[in-house]
């Protein structure tokens, strides 16, 4: 017990993540945390989701289950694990079995690698970018299972849309990746590296995020990206897939409960974690806003109070919507609810005000605002256009992105190396 | 392989093979399918994605309105028209009473007639509005669909407070109004004209210079102008392929020829041209019901018809251009109270036709566009 107890605290105080450290236990808990945590993400997306999309339409959306429709994804989420598993009977009954389990594993495992902090990832991998990439794309194979296995038309298309679109994105995807990656070596140490918590470090010494570096080929390359993670996690404007008005639900048509939400959570946790790696290539990761612009103790405190306002904000707005409830015996009980959620909230931003809190929250307050700036992109990306056709996904996939990505490269390469060319080329001129 | 162009849509010699060992896929969309605007079910014959031909299946909304009318008298087959096109109820009904009425020879008085006009040229918007919010709901935009109804809405509030039905208005009678218009009514059109002008750029702004829109409906669907004529297609369709024919223009009826309105037409006959047009033809319509807003003229508002209508033997041919189309009815009377036939000629139906033109050599996604363009209505399909 005690020798448990020195390796659980032999961690505490170490500057690297569980898994680098080697401490099984404490990355179970990050294990736990980020699935935690990822859950809740899912189901606040699903609720945030609704209700913007709502008001970009001049509607309300949910509204009923809880105040404001709080609970509406709760609700949404017990009537699907309590509905009748359909299996059909012409499916391949393994397969159809198995597919949701393989796009959910492969959105989760992702989630190892992810940097929220410095010391906030489960492990950190010395081929973090690579593993990210490469298992997000394993998901590809459950959609085609699933929808081979349905045994029917429509799943067919939607999985062989999804399918090629997915893969012929991913090309251009790792195009603008490699970007990223070439301008990591360009530290002092002029090492490249892939790691996730690298990659950001490396935006830390050089003092620029990525986005901005070699203006404009950090932008461009974060665009290609932006683009291709839209398509690769299957979202308006690239949704074929699931083109409701054309194949009715595309791959996972003949799911049901509980699979059916499987492929839902898929989708919401390989938006976030494609987010994320976007997040952790261009925008400079968990490091908070202008380092080097405002920087000393003043601005260092004044960053660090931005997580508990934010906070203390929201927790604002639930008590002013809570003053502007109706005042009638049936609302009492939502409105209490609201009051308890805005306090609850309100609580958790006077508690990041506490000063060992305030530094470790930090790092992964930054870190999910800036991926909740993607997860707004998306959907006000669905809101606003219309949905490409197949053959003008591939256009642009392959047609603009894929050679924008090569020709950036090459270009971020050249710009890279420009001082050692130069003298190359003195070299031989002389 | 067979010339697609003489395959027929529905030739399968090949019922037994399974989808995974031909080339070529059929598949069933519809009558249960998001995107057929009803109960319209589309046969399709696939090379991957790429549609061979397809077939339509109609008949599954069909009342047999043409035969109810054989049964009843001309005034009480009057609320049936406006179950044919339910979007566009206000256009069924003066298509049928200006037909009676020309059995009979009797002409609506003027003001029954610039009301009718303010009426139609309203639900002409309202259902060109359900058009685009839905077209562009299928083309995967879902945000127009919200907008052009919560502007549709009022133009069904002027319909709720002329005669109290939104929808299935049976607004008109043979031979004029039933309801003379209410207090505030050229109050109402003229704030409501002055509201939807800006919303109309707002679906605009939205859509007409949106990239994947373009991209969507430029150069999808085309259809020449000789092909609309020859399949008999009309409307906004007939309009976009550059035939100048609205007949409001070249056999006006009602009191169109008092107003000052252009007819748009398109160069190419795509989806885009039809989306073009519609939206033109929505404000030429803002701009009809101006005029007949601000010369409503005094007097009654019925002609003198008999109680009991004995049309004289005869018949007769009455179109108009209803929102979709020409619409037209033709009625045979055997001088006794209730028409020997009634045959209505509804675009819907007739447009349809066009789909497999349409769409040959087009992509999957392209039908859903097309039929989305072509702006059916199934009631009015299968009447």
């Amino acid at each position: 017990m005690h020798e448990f107890v020195q390796y659980v605290l032999s961690y505490l105080g170490s500057d690297k993540t569980p898994g680098g450290a080697g401490n099984f236990f404490w990355a179970a808990v990050y294990v736990l945390l980020v699935f935690v945590g990822l859950s809740v993400a899912v189901i606040a997306m699903n609720w945030l989701e609704r209700k913007i999309l709502a008001h970009m339409q001049i509607r309300l959306g949910p509204m009923r289950v809880g105040p404001h429709g709080l609970l509406q994804p709760i609700a949404d989420a017990l009537k699907l694990l309590l509905k009748e598993d359909i299996i059909p009977e012409g499916a391949d009954k393994v397969v159809f079995w198995i597919a949701p389990f393989i796009v959910v594993l492969a959105a989760f495992t992702v989630f190892v690698v992810v940097p929220f902090g410095q010391t906030h990832a489960i492990t950190d991998m010395n081929i973090g970018i690579l593993f990210m990439l490469g298992v997000s794309s394993l998901s590809v194979l459950g959609i085609v299972t699933a929808g081979w296995a349905s045994n029917s038309h429509y799943p067919l298309i939607g999985a062989l849309r999804s399918s090629a679109q997915m893969v012929s994105y991913e090309v251009a995807m790792g195009l603008a990746v490699v970007s990223a990656i070439l301008m990591t070596s360009l530290n002092d140490t002029s090492t490249g590296t892939l790691s996730m918590i690298g990659i950001v470090e490396a935006q830390n010494q050089q003092k620029i995020w990525f986005l901005f570096k070699f203006f404009p080929l950090g932008i461009i390359a974060f665009t290609i990206f932006a683009i291709a993670m839209v398509a690769e996690t299957n979202r308006a404007p690239f949704d074929l897939p699931e083109a409701e008005s054309e194949l009715t639900a595309g791959f996972h048509t003949e799911y049901s409960g509980f699979r059916w939400s499987l492929f839902f959570l898929a989708e919401y946790s390989a938006m976030i974690a494609v987010s994320s790696i976007a997040v952790t290539l261009w925008l400079g990761g968990w490091l908070r806003p202008f380092p080097n612009a405002l920087q000393g103790s003043t601005w260092d405190l004044a960053f660090a109070l931005i997580p508990g306002l934010t906070f203390l904000f929201l927790g604002a707005i639930c008590f002013y919507n809570t003053a502007r409830m109706p005042k009638h015996p049936l609302f009492r009980i939502q409105t209490i609810g609201l009051a308890g959620f805005g306090a609850v909230l309100a609580l958790i931003g006077l508690v990041m005000f506490l000063p060992p809190v305030r530094d470790r929250v930090g790092d992964i307050f930054w870190f999910s605002a800036k991926v909740a700036g993607f997860m707004y992109l998306y959907i006000w990306y669905r809101g606003t256009f219309p949905r490409y056709r197949f053959d003008q996904l591939m256009k642009v996939g392959w047609k603009v992105l894929l050679p924008t990505g090569l020709a950036l490269l090459i270009l971020t390469a050249i710009v890279g190396m420009r001082t050692e060319l130069v003298a190359q080329v003195r070299e031989v001129f002389r | 392989m067979t010339d697609p162009k003489t395959l027929s849509p529905l030739d399968l010699d090949t019922p037994d093979k399974t989808f995974l060992d031909a080339n070529e896929l059929v598949i069933n969309m519809g009558p249960q399918h998001p995107a057929t605007h009803g109960v319209l079910r589309v046969i399709l014959r696939l090379d991957g994605e790429k549609v061979l031909g397809l077939e339509c299946v109609i008949g599954y909304l069909h009342r047999g309105v043409e035969k109810i009318a054989e049964n009843r008298t001309y005034t009480m087959f009057n609320p049936y028209v406006d179950r044919m096109d339910y979007v566009a109820a206000v256009s069924n009904a003066l298509g049928y009473c200006e037909a009676v009425e020309k059995l009979l020879s009797v002409e609506a008085p003027p003001r029954a007639q610039y009301i009718r006009v303010i009426l139609t040229e309203l639900n002409r918007i309202a259902s060109h509005q359900l058009w685009l919010g839905t077209h562009a709901l299928d083309i995967g935009a879902i945000t127009p669909l919200f907008y052009t109804f919560r502007d549709r809405e009022e133009i069904l509030k002027i319909f709720e407070k002329y005669c109290g039905a939104r929808l299935t208005t049976h607004a008109f009678r043979i031979g004029g109004l039933q309801y003379e218009a209410y207090d505030g009514f050229e109050k109402d059109v003229k704030t409501f004209c002055a509201f939807v002008k800006p919303k109309i750029d707002e679906y605009e702004e939205l859509l007409t210079t949106n990239r994947i829109w373009l991209e969507r409906t430029k150069g999808v669907g085309v259809i020449s102008g000789k092909d609309c004529i020859a399949l008999g297609v009309t409307g906004p369709v007939l309009r976009a392929s550059g035939v100048q024919w609205d007949i409001r223009k070249a056999q006006p009826y009602a009191n169109y020829k008092n107003f000052d309105f252009k007819v748009p037409t398109g160069e190419h006959g795509d989806t885009y041209d039809r989306y073009i047009v519609r939206m033109i033809e929505i404000r030429q319509s803002l701009r009809i019901i101006e005029q007949a807003v601000e010369g409503i003229p005094e007097g009654p508002i019925m002609a003198k018809v008999p109680k009991v209508m004995k049309p004289p033997v005869g018949e007769v041919y009455h179109s108009i251009e209803a929102p979709k189309g020409e619409l037209g009815y033709f009625i045979v009377s055997d001088g006794s109270t209730q028409p020997y036939r009634v045959r209505v000629r509804p675009p819907s139906f007739v447009n349809l036709q066009a789909l497999d033109v349409m769409c040959r050599g087009q992509l999957v996604a392209d039908v859903i566009a097309v039929i989305g363009t072509l702006d059916i209505v199934l009631g009015e399909v299968d009447r």
